[in-house]
Parts: C-alpha cells; structure tokens; sequence
C-alpha cells in the first residue's frame, strides 16, 4: 500500500538521504512520511512540509490518504 | 460560497490563534487534530477552534485559501504556522512559544480562554 506515495516521494526528492513511509494502522490510509533531504536545508518547517504536500498532492485530493503525519529534516 | 470563505478569512485574520480542526475542543474527532490542540494548550495560546466537519464546503474554501491541504490547521495573527506535526514540533523546542509571544505580545496567555467559533 505504501508503494506508489514512494514511487512519488522518490521522484520529488531524488537525492534524499533518508525516506520512510509507514502505513500506521495496517489500513492503507493513515501514513507517516519521513524525509530528510537537502531540499529541506534552510528552509523554515512549513515550506519543507509544504513540499512534501506538494508530492503527495493527488492522493492527498483524491483521498487515498486520510490521514498524513510528516517528519523532515534537512541534511545540513 | 464567497460568504464562507469570507467568514474563514476574517476568522483567520481576526482570530489571534486560529485552529481549523475535525470537530471541536470538547469533542475531537482526529488523531491530528487532537495533538494541534494540545500542543496549543501547553503553550497556553488563547485557542479560537472552528470545526470544518459540519459542511465539506468549509474545508475547500480553507485550503483554497491557505493553500494547505490538510486538517488541522494552525494560524497566529493570520499566518499559517502549519499543522500538527509542526505545531509539536515548534511546541518541544519552544518555538511555539516565541512566536505567540513575538506576535501577541508576552502576555498572551491571559489573553482569553478557549472558544469555538461557528462558519456558515
């Protein structure tokens, strides 16, 4: 279940040194993501998690995801 | 339509802590919306919650205003702090706390106490 929300994850943060998606109740709806990448280096908490809702904007709409915990950091 | 997104607008605007949430303060309805909340609390902002679950309406006109696509959603004097996972975040550094103070001024705490404020 948590295959394709990589596959996206993955493609909007290619060089990202770690990249964890976790399915939280087995339900395939209610994720964690965690990403740290160097996108996030510098930016204020709200614009890496912007980017991260940014990746995940379809399934997000679409309401593949009910709900959504995120964890970024930078690599700095 | 326009008189909703009217109305969320002035909320956020004249709100000086505004939590967009699934139900309400007394009654929480998510996982999510329950850690913003007492995030909040610990910081000891003056809370003024608003349900989105009443009418789907509510949150398309949110998101299409903040351009945030999840619930909760935070703001303090009109500005998006984010949503739960930042607000905890920003609440275990203490970040949450300067910036109530920087925006509501240090006394913000005796500031009022929780209310639920209803759009549509």
């Amino acid at each position: 279940m948590t295959e394709p929300l990589q596959t996206l994850l993955e493609r909007a943060f290619p060089d990202a040194a770690e990249l964890r998606i976790e399915d939280r109740t087995g339900g395939g709806d209610h994720f964690q993501v965690t990403v740290h990448s160097p996108r996030f280096n510098g930016l204020p908490l709200l614009e890496q998690h912007r980017l991260v809702n940014d990746a995940l904007a379809e399934p997000l709409q679409n309401g593949t995801i009910h709900e959504l915990r995120i964890t970024t950091r930078g690599t700095e | 339509m326009s008189n909703l997104r009217e109305q969320i607008q002035g909320v956020i605007e004249n709100e000086p802590v505004a939590l967009f949430m699934k139900g309400t303060p007394q009654f929480v309805m998510c996982g999510n919306s329950e850690r913003a909340l007492q995030a909040l609390r610990a910081a000891g902002a003056p809370v003024t919650a608003v349900d989105i679950l009443p009418d789907p309406a509510i949150r398309q006109e949110l998101s299409a205003l903040s351009g945030w696509p999840t619930i909760p959603q935070v703001f303090v004097k009109g500005e998006l702090i984010g949503g739960a996972d930042i607000v905890e975040e920003l609440a275990a550094t203490g970040a949450l706390e300067e910036k109530l103070e920087a925006s509501l001024g240090s006394d913000y705490r005796s500031a009022r106490s929780e209310q639920v404020v209803p759009v549509a």
